[in-house]
């Protein structure tokens, strides 16, 4: 293992931690624009978190040590997640011990832990939160996981560093199924990451929301340790489209030149900004649905993820062929 | 019959090492129950003494058959001159049935550990003869696993079901376990009935009822095809396929829990070798078809298990449910295999094979610990009923921290073994289009969504079993009350989630095993990446997995992260009521129920069930709210089949007036009849 990975590794770590609050905050920013409001500052979310950490954790009577704990695993989850996603460079050492599925997998641990979180104050709402959750996620994940599919036909991978590096050695693939592929997984990234149209995370009514209902009783550094797991989770996502679909930028495997790194590090923040702003043109553009049109949603995105599949094994296009 | 089975006797009675240890540990189970009968009615002896040896002799098993396959030897044979004169048992211990006994072993030690801790005096049969049974029960599977011919395999079978039956109904004194026990019998028997069936199509012709002798058999494709539908029916009875299913929701939760734990836990995992055995070592061809079939049968099974599961409302049916989902995943890998071996794909087929053997161990871990878990519960609080628990993590806290590592497990989350084995499946789905079927590359992707569906429903599933016993307020005031489990049983929790870390975090070693049966059914095992750190199915470029990165990864954060939070800012703490978006008042009947949970499934997969419900009117002074689901099948294929016996049988019953002239009239009638055939 050579120093300039671990130097990677660990730069890509803190950026990920560092700036998910702020592309969240970025976010914000544009909605409000949007919607002829005055925007917050961007640095909002930090001062969030900073009153946050700074007080009083009023905890339930019946609380139990899982309640606690589940914040600190959410928050593990997501920054051992932003490790593995290659977001500015695909020499990491721990990018072998995940592909793309087993990144599921790894989401899914922080959507249980929360749900079960979220159960055992045994609260009307903690319980509605975690039943709509769970139920959003077994939706979403035949979808992923067809988008996953998709990825693997095209370069016969699904760990992500050689979906990057097999994307910048056959440039010129512009295969017609990416496209729907794309289309499937930004309709997945709303609906995991609640936001509108299956959740809207502005509100706090009992009909509308599903994510905001498992933290009600999160208060203090718990709650700012689940707000930050939550823009991880967003950044997260947010990186795993780009390797997927839009890798360029991202320094490949022996290209570890500074310069290359200072590249992919502006390329990030550009395409940031960019997804930022197209996320929050979408969600500014549509309207939240009821809880059980989200099926219908959510088989929308995975019918489309099929149709890139099956146009791509039509076409019979394959790169390793 | 010639005396060539007893010259290879004589020849085979060399000193044959892993072999006859593994009979004496199993005679040792035998004489371990036979013990018990000297104080039947001694729960102490019993249960305190007998029951933890019956461990030990589980822990010599599991450590003989992983010695085994580590060092890969040769398959061991041995005849044994008992049974009927000129039927020796044939026994034999290779890589398939070593990895087996490797399972029956390692989850057996953890459920007789449980069980010596669990069984209270005055409950349904006597503590000796329960004992008696356990260890037969036990020792039929061992001799099921090594069975070399017809014979003695059907011996251990019908063995195997027996026993098991009299565990079921051992509080017999209730109608509904023995109608349960009833439903088992009958179709274990419909079940043996097929086997016998499949195995007189395999002698093919020979009248010779070794396995060797079938092995040797070259049959045509029909007649292969046929033996082969007639054991994946067997089999699949007895391993809960649907639409063979029924009896196990019933059965499962009839039946006191380590018994339980040992029927889904081992029980099933027998018919899964048994299908493994006739599928690839027998018979001598596959066909793609056989294997489509077996797949979207396994799908099917999974996807209904865990859609039925969602909507249970007692523990054990759950679980049951849950059961069948997971053995639907086990023989969607054996499909899969079947697939890729019928189009020569063979590492890819190892690699399915690999998978489907690794969620039958890890199944049996984390199910027998589920439902040693439920023994608990029960015991503590006299509850099975979802609706009357919650909020156990307070008054039971190690059974709620075990059952919370069985849960991760079973609902596929990293870093726990239940997901190695469903990302290895999901690894080999994404090989088939390598398949020379076009219109299969087609339709198998769908086969992959369906089972990510599955998967991520047992998720929900597990939630919900979770969350509403041992989370949230206790919905009855007596749920103070519970008490914690004994240290024997917690000893026996501690085994079984101990096992689903270690093959969660070095599922490598799991690999290696399972990769010594693929290597001698296929040629061909699955690399596991040639390190500690990770395993790599294919090539690590393809796809790899570390589920130790993760277990230290979250551990490592987490910890950074609470004595970061302590150190820069603060850890203050004051404890005070829920807050609950500020309602004033709140009790625990305010939380979701089990239908209520289960809700947006009937909601969305309406179409499986049969639903029978009773709204309030508004005006109801006391309003009642019921709903009862049933499985469509039941009423679809069980009770016409129950009707159309019964028709036939009133017809055959004609012929019996109960005069004797008349019987004799008939025995005369067929003398004549035999005549004419014969001149």
């Amino acid at each position: 293992m050579r120093a300039i990975s671990l130097i990677q590794q660990f730069a890509e770590i803190v950026l990920a931690v560092a700036i998910a609050p702020l592309f969240a905050g970025w976010i914000a920013q544009c909605r409000a624009w949007l919607q002829n409001r005055s925007a917050p500052p961007l640095t909002q979310p930090y001062r969030m978190l900073r009153k946050l950490f700074h007080k009083d954790v009023a905890l339930a009577a019946n609380a139990s040590p899982l309640f606690r704990l589940a914040p600190y695993v959410l928050f593990g989850t997501m920054v051992l997640a932003a490790g593995i996603i290659p977001s500015i460079a695909t020499d990491l050492p721990f990018a072998r011990a995940a592909d793309a599925i087993a990144l599921i997998g790894l989401f899914a641990t922080a959507r249980v832990f929360m749900a079960l979180a979220a159960m055992d104050i045994g609260t009307a709402f903690g319980t509605l939160g975690a039943r709509r959750e769970m139920m959003i996620g077994f939706l979403a994940e035949p979808a992923l996981l067809m988008v996953l599919f998709n990825a693997f036909l095209l370069y016969g991978s699904t760990a992500l560093p050689s979906l990057v590096d097999g994307h910048a050695t056959h440039p010129s693939v512009i295969d017609p199924s990416v496209i729907f592929a794309a289309i499937a997984f930004v309709m997945v990234l709303l609906a995991e990451n609640a936001r509108i149209p299956i959740d809207n995370p502005a509100t706090h009514l009992e009909l509308t929301m599903i994510h905001e209902a498992m933290l009600l009783e999160y208060s203090a550094r718990h709650l700012a340790l689940v707000e930050w797991a939550t823009d991880l989770k967003l950044f997260n996502y947010a990186c795993i489209g780009f390797a997927l679909f839009v890798p360029w930028g991202i320094a490949i495997h022996g290209a570890d030149s500074s310069s290359a790194l200072l590249l992919a590090v502006a390329a990030l923040v550009a395409k940031l900004i960019l997804a930022g702003a197209a996320l929050a043109l979408i969600e500014s553009l549509s309207a939240k649905l009821r809880i059980f049109r989200a099926p219908e949603y959510l088989a929308m995105a995975f019918l489309l993820a099929v149709l890139g599949l099956l146009v791509h094994l039509l076409l019979g296009a394959n790169v390793n062929a | 019959m010639n005396a060539e089975p007893w010259l290879s006797y004589a020849s085979a009675s060399l000193p044959v090492q892993a072999l006859s240890w593994l009979l004496i540990l199993a005679a040792c189970w035998c004489l371990l129950g036979l013990i018990g009968l000297l104080r039947p009615r001694s729960i102490h002896f019993v249960a305190h003494a007998l029951f933890p040896l019956g461990a030990l002799v589980c822990v010599g098993i599991m450590l003989l058959a992983g010695s085994f396959l580590a060092t890969g030897h040769a398959a061991e044979t041995m005849i044994l001159p008992l049974g009927l004169p000129d039927l020796p048992f044939h026994l034999r211990l290779d890589a398939l049935s070593g990895f087996f006994l490797l399972l029956l072993g390692m989850a057996g030690a953890g459920i007789s550990i449980f069980a010596a801790g669990y069984f209270r005096a005055g409950e349904g049969t006597a503590p000796g003869l329960m004992g008696l049974q356990y260890h037969i029960f036990l020792a039929s599977m061992a001799l099921v696993i090594l069975a070399d011919d017809a014979y003695l395999f059907m011996v251990a079978w019908e063995t195997m079901a027996l026993s098991s039956y009299f565990l079921v109904t051992s509080q017999h004194r209730i109608p509904e376990i023995r109608r349960a026990g009833f439903l088992y019998i009958l179709m274990a028997h419909l079940g043996a009935l097929c086997i016998l069936l499949s195995f007189g199509v395999m002698q093919g012709g020979s009248w010779l009822f070794t396995f060797d002798a079938m092995r040797a058999a070259s049959l045509t494709p029909f007649w292969a095809t046929t033996a082969f539908i007639l054991a994946l029916l067997g089999f699949g009875a007895k391993a809960g396929l649907v639409p063979m299913h029924v009896w196990l929701p019933e059965a499962h939760p009839a039946a006191p829990s380590p018994v339980s734990a040992m029927m889904s836990g081992l029980m099933l995992k027998t018919a899964v070798y048994a299908m493994l055995r006739v599928g690839f070592d027998l018979l001598h061809v596959r066909f793609w078809q056989w294997g489509a079939l077996v797949l979207a049968l396994g799908l099917f099974s999974a996807l209904f298990g865990a859609i039925f599961a969602a909507v249970q409302t007692d523990m054990k049916r759950l679980l049951a449910y849950s059961s069948i989902e997971n053995i639907g995943l086990i023989f969607t890998g054996i499909g899969l295999a079947i697939l890729f071996d019928a189009s020569n794909l063979r590492l890819f087929a190892a690699l399915a094979l690999a998978a489907a053997l690794l969620h039958a161990l890890n199944h049996s871990l984390f199910k027998s610990l589920l439902f040693l878990a439920t023994g608990s519960v029960l015991h503590a609080t006299r509850q099975r009923s979802l609706g009357k628990l919650g909020g156990l993590i307070r008054t039971m806290p190690w059974v709620a921290t075990f059952a919370l590592v069985g849960t991760l497990a079973i609902a596929g989350l990293p870093p726990l073994n239940g997901f190695v084995s469903e990302w290895l499946l999901l690894q080999s789905f994404l090989f088939t289009p390598q398949l020379p079927h076009a219109f299969l590359n087609m339709l198998i992707p769908l086969g992959a969504a369906a089972l990510a569906l599955t998967v991520a429903l047992a998720a929900y599933v597990m939630v919900k079993f979770y969350g509403i016993i041992f989370l949230g307020q206790p919905r009855e005031a007596t749920l103070a009350q519970a008490h914690d489990a004994n240290w024997l049983e917690r000893l026996g929790l501690f085994w079984l989630a101990a096992g689903c870390v270690a093959i969660g975090v070095q599922p490598q070693v799991a690999l290696r095993a399972a990769g010594a049966v693929t290597g001698m059914l296929f040629g061909q095992a699955v690399t596991s990446g040639a390190s500690i750190w990770q395993i790599a199915p294919i090539a690590p470029e393809q796809a790899s997995y570390s589920g130790l990165i993760f277990l230290a990864g979250i551990l490592a954060v987490v910890g950074i992260t609470f004595v970061g939070v302590r150190l820069l800012a603060h850890g203050r703490m004051r404890r005070t009521d829920a807050w609950d978006c500020g309602y004033p008042w709140q009790n625990s009947r305010m939380q979701d129920t089990a239908e209520g949970f289960g809700q947006p499934i009937r909601h969305m997969f309406g179409a499986f069930f049969r639903m029978e419900r009773e709204l309030p009117a508004p005006a109801d002074a006391t309003p009642r709210y019921r709903i009862q689901i049933e499985d469509r099948l039941w009423r679809a294929l069980y009770l016409p089949t129950a009707r159309g016996v019964q028709r036939l049988a009133d017809a055959v019953s004609v012929l019996q007036g109960g005069r004797l002239s008349i019987y004799l009239l008939y025995s005369f009638l067929t003398l004549i009849g035999l005549l004419v055939f014969v001149l």
